[in-house]
């Protein structure tokens, strides 16, 4: 059954639904929505957990760490400034192997200050060792969610749920959430290998030399690696409680004959789907939506990719004086394939700036066009360099 | 029984006592490591129910040197600035489990007056069940002593170095404990390694308390204070027995206790065995300016808490031992 509800609001049930027994907030715009739906749960019971109301976002990360660490799962939410506050911390849960769910409610990151929706936050912590999952819709928000808290406990990594901010935390949209049985029988109650526990003491996050450094990150890297079919399991072992799978590592639409694809990430993916349902005279494309940022689906990329003639990766953020982020990697996963196609690399959507329908057709015209070589930002107004630096 | 027998005897009435080991030896602390002795008394007091916090710096490093760690209690490092809110979070997921296990946050000066401050300001704040443990060697010791908040006027480090134009740090230590106090803190006090039982029976009044305790535990350190490494707990006592470092208790804002000095020593008697004041004796106006500075600030504390006895008991051994409790008779607010 389809109920409105707010993308932040549809967020907190599905928090509510994995039974946390920590939940740690800052708030911070476009995540606040979701950390005060959780507080009114706890406040009217319907959720009952530890609800720690932090001083700042780096102790957010710090009490779900510790929370985690000592045998309870926990969850926190946050964005922009605020994730990057938590950098040190994030890289640190990551090191220590901790499950743990984090949604990030993309936003840009200052300066200039901006309280919009693009994905330069959660970009910035691509390697801190963290899962990162990207949601296209409330729907997968809800779903995602509740898968991550699965696969963190599962292997040991913590998720990131990126979820574009107003674009859906602030979005009225009929989701289905699913009913407390199904998700009690699809998500075990919590438990953490290395749980402190003063009957069985275990030292934690300790000095380590260069003798065994290269090999607990090494380790660390292939957990990542085996992450790739965890994801799609999960996601196939949801769909099957549910009726409802999320796109496991990336998803491809379109049809077979098409000889141009259009990677993206997040709630864009809806705009160039109905882009691309309304231009209907332009050429076949294929739809990729990357969902798994880290890790990486090189392989599956690989073949989402194949007999392609050109790819266009649309991002929501750059690095610069390099470019797109994601185009970049997607370079990398073809490289030495026998039938690599151009990538053309595009950025929109920065700092909040609407990505229209008509997006298709520009990306489509880029497609087509002669090789751009650096990253196009394909809304840019040139009119407004002329107001300066802000 | 002779003397000599009756030592003997209590000897071996200690060595049955079974005192819980909560720190081993083997670690890689300096030689004569106040931090190391002072961590190794709080276990000894808290016994084995706990779970340790603990932040980036020398008694993180000194103890788990991976695949090897000095620790018999669960223990848990994040990083340098968090320490009290990774507490938190433990002692929220107790909570939440019902578990009566007692959270301890170990840190330096540094994790506790500085980088770590906005933390336990929060942890303290939010009421949590936590015993706070500042080991207070007064610099940054484990990047290699430089100042921290908590470092004494004119005492040189390697980021407030004497010359001739400076001698030593130039700024107070900060009073961390009036801030904690000012939490409406439940308990907040201060402990010497010269003296263990007041130290240990600090720790335990901490872990009785139902809510946010701190403890903030002098603790020398040969290295960075330049003392001879056998003289570190004579040095800690001289400390208290000038007034520099004064010894009291803290309930909800109010001093509930002081412990008392029966017989005043100059602040140079302590000042003069480390090489971090050396400076200061050197035939400079400066220098006498800043000895009769440090002079001023422990008679400030001698009157501020009370210190002073007025009449010194006969036979005592040292000038400072036992604590006065009960002067001042506490309600929390809030309590009618
Ligand atoms: C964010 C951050 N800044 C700086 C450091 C470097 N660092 C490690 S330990 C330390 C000093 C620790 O001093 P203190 O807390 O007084 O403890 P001590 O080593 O003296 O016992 C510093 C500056 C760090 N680890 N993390
Ligand atoms: S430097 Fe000081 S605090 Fe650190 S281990 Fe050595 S004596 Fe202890």
């Amino acid at each position: 059954m389809l109920e409105p509800l707010e993308g932040s609001q549809a967020i907190a049930h599905a928090v509510a639904l994995a039974r946390p027994g920590v939940v740690a907030a800052y708030p911070i715009t476009p995540q606040t929505h979701i950390v005060e739906h959780i507080a009114k749960l706890v406040a009217d019971n319907r959720l009952r957990c530890e609800y720690v109301s932090v001083e700042s976002e780096f102790s957010a990360a710090t009490v779900a760490l510790g929370a985690a660490a000592a045998g309870c799962r926990a969850y926190t939410a946050t964005a922009s400034q605020g994730l990057l506050l938590m950098a040190e911390v994030l890289f640190n849960i990551a090191g220590l192997r901790i499950p743990l769910v984090m949604t990030c409610a993309n936003r840009a990151v200052s300066a200039p200050i901006n309280i919009w929706n693009d994905h330069q936050d959660a970009m910035a912590l691509r390697d801190a060792g963290w899962i990162q999952l990207y949601c296209a819709s409330n729907q997968e928000a809800i779903d995602t969610t509740i898968q991550a808290f699965l696969l963190a406990e599962r292997l040991e990594l913590p998720v990131m749920v990126c979820v574009d901010g107003y674009i859906l935390t602030h979005t009225l949209e009929g989701v289905s959430l699913p009913t407390q049985e199904e998700v009690d029988h699809f998500l075990p109650p919590y438990t953490f290998a290395h749980t402190l526990d003063s009957r069985q003491p275990l030292t934690l996050g300790t000095m380590v030399a260069p003798d065994h450094f290269t090999e607990i990150r090494y380790a660390h890297d292939q957990a990542m690696y085996q992450a790739l079919a965890a994801i799609e399991e999960v996601d196939a072992a949801y769909a099957g409680i549910t009726g409802r799978a999320s796109g496991g590592v990336l998803e491809v639409d379109g049809p077979d004959d098409a000889r141009i694809g259009v990677l993206c990430l997040g709630a864009v993916h809806g705009t160039l789907w109905e882009g691309r349902e309304q231009a209907r005279n332009l050429p076949p494309a294929k739809l990729i939506k990357l969902r798994a940022l880290r890790p990486f689906p090189e392989a599956a990329l690989r073949q989402a990719l194949a007999g392609l003639s050109d790819v266009v990766v649309l991002e929501r953020a750059f690095s610069p004086g390099a470019g797109g982020i994601v185009a970049a990697e997607v370079c990398r996963a073809l490289y030495g394939t026998s039938t690599t196609p151009r990538i053309h690399s595009a950025v929109m959507g920065l700092g909040g700036r609407d990505i229209p329908l008509e997006a298709w057709q520009q990306v489509l015209a880029l497609a087509q066009g002669p090789s751009r070589g650096a990253t196009v930002i394909l809304d840019l107004i040139p009119d407004h360099l002329e107001d300066g630096i802000a | 029984m002779n003397n000599t027998a009756a030592l003997r005897d209590m000897s071996s009435i200690r060595q049955q006592q079974s005192r819980f080991e909560g720190l081993t030896p083997g670690h890689r602390a300096c030689q004569g490591c106040g931090q190391a002795l002072a961590a190794r008394l709080v276990l000894e007091s808290s016994g084995p129910d706990v779970v340790v916090a603990n932040a980036t710096g020398c008694l993180e490093v000194f103890t788990t040197a991976w695949p090897q760690s000095a620790w018999t209690i669960p223990w848990m490092h994040s990083v340098f600035s968090n320490t009290a809110a990774l507490a938190a979070g433990m002692e929220a997921a107790f909570k939440a489990r019902d578990i009566s296990t007692k959270v301890l946050a170990f840190a330096g000066d540094g994790g506790t007056f500085d980088i770590g401050f906005q933390a336990l300001s929060g942890m303290i704040e939010r009421g949590h069940n936590v015993l706070f443990v500042c080991y207070d060697n007064e610099a940054y010791m484990n990047t290699g002593v430089q100042r921290s908040s908590s470092t004494p006027v004119a005492a040189a480090t390697t980021t407030s170095p004497a010359g001739i134009a400076r001698t030593g740090k130039r700024h107070l230590k900060k009073d961390i404990v009036a801030i904690i106090a000012a939490h409406c803190m439940p308990y907040a006090a201060t402990a010497s390694v010269a003296y263990p039982n007041d130290l240990k029976d600090k720790v335990r009044r901490g872990i009785q308390t139902p809510g946010p305790a701190f403890l903030m535990i002098h603790s020398p350190c040969p290295l960075g204070w330049m003392h001879d490494s056998a003289k570190g707990i004579e040095v800690a006592r001289l400390g208290v027995e000038t007034g520099l470092v004064p010894l009291i208790e803290m309930e909800y804002g109010q001093q509930t206790s002081a412990m008392p000095l029966r017989r005043v020593r100059p602040v140079v008697d302590y000042l003069k065995p480390q090489g971090r004041f050396r400076h200061l004796f050197a035939d400079d106006p400066m220098a006498r300016q800043e000895l009769a500075h440090l002079q001023a600030l422990a008679d400030h504390n001698i009157a501020h808490y009370g210190l002073q006895e007025s009449q010194p008991e006969s036979g005592d051994s040292h000038a400072a031992a036992s604590v006065r409790r009960g002067t001042v008779a506490v309600v929390p607010p809030g309590a009618v």
